[in-house]
């Protein structure tokens, strides 16, 4: 374990509504549904069909540009119905999972330190495991053909009431160990594991040190984003691809190796001042959100979001959980007109700005609300991305440059290092409310269809 | 206030788009969202949003002016008394001054703001709030004795070239309020320069006194520099200038707050200062030892105390539209205003205050200088690959 790298630029935004760290079963869902959306760039090619019995584990679609690459079902039961949108999009299959407890697929247990490199990729993509892998830059899902200039995986989430990621792992360690093993021989020996100021529950540096570089992060959010992990140990270049997999994804693909099948149910945490008694849950992957959230809320008018504040996407009781989610936020909406809002004080109002009083008490959390506090403006306030950005890139810049489609100059200002999330926070503290993650996103998504 | 709120409710749908003043909504919306702060909630991206907007920034500027603004209504008072040979309480004193600046303060607000709404109806675009700043730094660069169409003048000058003709607030390159300055500078030196820096309204019973002169620390500074008002006259601001600038304690106490808020550059005004303090510094050295009153010789920190050296680095300099807008790029940027202020101070008599003419000229460069730090960012990006 080397020397602690400390991140000075940033911002924790202390809300209200933490998880406090006890795990409960979510009650059993009448429906499941896995959501091809949730994979960007994904065309779907249908295995089943409603009627079908499954098994968890069997492959319910694969991508039509790869074919190898498959999507399994997280439960037993029976293909209910596969919803379809516009143009015939496939949009969810739903399945009717069974009551009495899950029939997996089975796999042989094996233990990945004897297997080659071609073989844990083949059992990955046959178990549905695959998608947990993902790539920087663009984080889509990682091409099975290719060999990544590492793997990495980061241990803690700095995020806004985000999940505490050692409590996660400390449920199942060995499970996660096995993964991180699995993880190490997929990218032969460069497995980096980013910490924070806790070990992971259950684990020792020892453990960690044997299965692949270990790396202490200090300071506020986003420390905890594996894109500014990545651009401190490994920055990408162009035509470089590195991987990363999140740790209750890094357990499930340990579960595969040690127990033999694709046990997909993970913990969610719920969270926000709109929840109850914010607790982690227990809960198959894809069941309903009402299945969490029903009688868990307080407040009239609230917004679900899936992940957190700052990079969630907005949900509805209806819909379902997906793939990647990890954590469930429920704030109010702020759609109340304050009058002359901005010439208060503003002991309630958070801001990285010294501008309302409550600078004066920076231990406090707020139960903020959807509020944008002001409209959007032309940009004119400097050096206020810079400090909430740790990373060798100009913020400004990079988004003009994105902005006049000038791929040289994106390549040039390291497009190909950033996500949206590792912009979300100049989105929260931008003055003029300008849309700092859609800007990235479409950056992103040009230099794709370009570079 | 929920009269108020029922009232903008009940006209709302005229202004709306099909409504009756539908050409108007600008103006309504401006007047809307300035009682109350909307109702919009986050879309795509970010669910929550840090609480401060334009209209806060732009507020917490008016607070960090209003010490320069309250000294100067004094300091015209004083002045003007000390030109009569009078003696006046501290509330006669002030508000004499008030009395005088108000109608300035009136006309910039009045005229400005109504280009601004004018051009937004016009145009069909929102009313920034970038005015409410410039409309108060107007009055504050003027000498008190200018005439009130002047300051209109100024106030559309500065709205229509300085802001709308490029696209509005944000997309300006120069500092509109300077640029408002400079303009009337140019245009009638007549009643921007010579004795025109105290009001010398008429007092019954009392005449000038003989002792009185109308010309600034910065001329006589040109002249004969030992024959300037004492440092600490100059740091409080106890001499002629124009309304604002005169107190550099002001400027400082304005200073803190914009730093402490975070909403003007800490780096552009310290930078600023020590610019001005070596080219000051570098001027003694070369100073001509045979004439011992020429300005080069003035100690340089007299350079920050002078005219309105102090009130343009900290309110003018830093706005940060027109500035450098890279953190490296604030500090050659700060510097350069900082040195080109005092070689124009010493070696251009014809224009005693430097500090508006590099500022201006630096809101020019910054966007070169800005290019350099850019270009340097990704040779070094490079380099660490």
């Amino acid at each position: 374990m080397g020397k602690a790298i400390t991140l000075r630029k940033g911002f924790d935004i202390k809300l209200e509504g933490v998880a406090a760290r006890s795990l409960a079963d979510a009650p059993a869902t009448d429906l499941v549904a896995v959501k091809p959306p949730d994979f960007p760039d994904l065309i779907p090619k249908l295995l089943v069909a409603p009627g079908d019995e499954l098994r968890a584990g069997q492959s319910l679609f694969f991508d039509k540009n790869q074919p190898d690459l498959r999507f399994a079902s997280p439960v037993s039961g029976e293909v209910v119905e596969v919803v379809r949108g516009e143009k015939r999009k496939i949009l969810e299959i739903r399945i009717l999972p069974d009551k009495t407890g899950n029939r997996y697929v089975d796999y042989p247990i094996a233990d990945p330190a004897r297997l080659s490199r071609e073989a844990i990729i083949e059992r990955l993509l046959e178990s549905g495991c695959w998608p947990y892998i993902r790539q920087r830059p663009f984080s889509l899902i990682a091409s099975p053909s290719e060999t990544p200039g590492g793997i990495f995986v980061s241990c803690f989430d700095t995020a806004p009431l985000a999940p505490d990621l050692g409590y996660l792992i400390g449920l199942e360690p060995e499970n996660f160990k096995t993964g991180l093993l699995v993880l190490n021989q997929l990218s032969n020996n460069h497995l980096h594991i980013g910490l924070g100021r806790t070990l992971p529950d259950g684990l020792t540096v020892a453990d960690l040190e044997a299965l692949g570089s270990v790396h202490v992060f200090e300071g506020p959010h986003p420390a905890g984003n594996v894109g500014v992990q990545i651009h401190h140990i490994r920055p990408i270049q162009k035509g470089d691809v590195v991987w990363f997999v999140h740790p209750q994804d890094v357990v499930i693909i340990g579960r595969l190796f040690r127990e033999g099948r694709y046990r997909a149910d993970r913990v969610v945490a719920l969270t926000g001042s709109c929840v109850d008694a914010p607790q982690y849950y227990r809960v198959s992957a894809g069941q309903s959100v009402r299945s969490l959230t029903d009688g868990r809320m307080k407040g009239p008018a609230v917004r679900i979001i899936q992940g957190n504040v700052l990079t969630g996407k907005t949900t509805s009781a209806p819909d379902f959980l997906s793939f990647y989610t990890n954590q469930l936020t429920v704030i109010p909406e702020g759609k109340e007109p304050e009058f002359l809002g901005w010439l208060l004080p503003g002991l309630e109002k958070l801001s990285v700005s010294r501008t309302f009083l409550s600078w004066l008490a920076p231990k406090r959390s707020y139960a903020l609300n959807t509020n944008t506090h002001g409209e959007e403006r032309a940009f004119v306030m400097t050096g206020q991305y810079d400090r909430v950005l740790p990373m060798n890139i100009l913020p400004v810049y990079l988004l003009k440059a994105i902005l006049a489609k000038d791929l040289e100059r994106m390549e040039q200002l390291g497009i190909y290092e950033v996500a949206e999330e590792d912009f979300a926070l100049c989105e929260f503290v931008c003055t003029s409310k300008i849309e700092v993650q859609r800007i990235i996103a479409e950056g992103l998504a040009y230099a794709r269809r370009e570079g | 206030m929920k009269v108020a709120r029922r009232l903008l409710d009940s006209v709302k749908p005229h202004f709306n788009k099909g409504g009756r003043f539908e050409k108007f909504h600008p103006a309504f919306d401006a007047l809307e969202t300035f009682l109350f702060v909307p109702g919009h909630t986050t879309a795509d991206g970010v669910h929550v949003r840090d609480a401060m907007d334009l209209k806060r920034t732009m507020f917490t500027v008016i607070i960090a002016l209003i010490p320069t603004l309250l000294f100067g209504m004094w300091n015209v008072g004083y002045q003007h008394y000390r030109a009569f040979g009078m003696e006046a309480t501290l509330i006669d004193t002030f508000l004499f001054g008030f009395w005088k600046v108000l109608p300035i303060v009136v006309v910039s607000y009045a005229v400005g703001l109504g280009v601004e709404f004018l051009f937004a109806i016009i145009r069909n675009h929102q009313i920034s709030e970038g005015y409410l700043v410039t409309g108060l730094l107007i009055p504050l660069t003027m000498p008190v004795t200018v005439p009130l169409w002047m300051v209109g003048l100024a106030a559309v000058f500065c709205t229509v070239m300085g802001k709308e003709v490029f696209g509005g607030t944000g997309m300006n390159f120069m500092n509109p309020a300077l640029l408002a300055r400079a303009f009337l500078f140019f245009a009638f030196p007549a009643y921007l320069s010579g004795d025109i820096w105290t009001d010398l309204s008429p007092e019954p019973g009392h005449a000038v006194v003989d002792a009185w002169s109308g010309a600034t620390n910065l001329v006589t500074f040109d002249t004969n520099y030992p024959a300037i008002a004492s440092a600490s006259d100059l740091f409080w601001g106890f001499e002629q200038g124009s309304i604002g600038e005169t107190s550099v304690f002001a400027c400082l106490l304005g200073a803190l707050i914009l730093i402490v808020t975070g909403v003007g550059s800490g780096k552009i005004m310290v930078s600023c200062f020590v610019g001005t303090l070596l080219m000051g510094l570098l001027l003694n050295v070369l100073a001509p030892a045979d004439i011992p009153n020429h300005p080069m010789h003035m100690p340089a920190y007299y350079h920050w105390l002078l005219g309105g050296f102090a009130f343009g680095a900290v309110y003018m300099a830093t706005d940060p539209v027109s500035a450098a807008q890279t953190e490296g790029g604030k500090w050659v940027y700060g510097l350069l205003i900082g040195m080109f202020t005092v070689l124009l101070r010493v070696f251009n008599p014809a224009y005693p205050e430097g500090v508006m003419l590099s500022i201006l000229l630096m809101n020019v460069f910054a966007p070169l200088i800005d290019y350099i730090v850019v270009e340097q960012h990704i040779k070094n990006r490079i380099r660490r690959a």
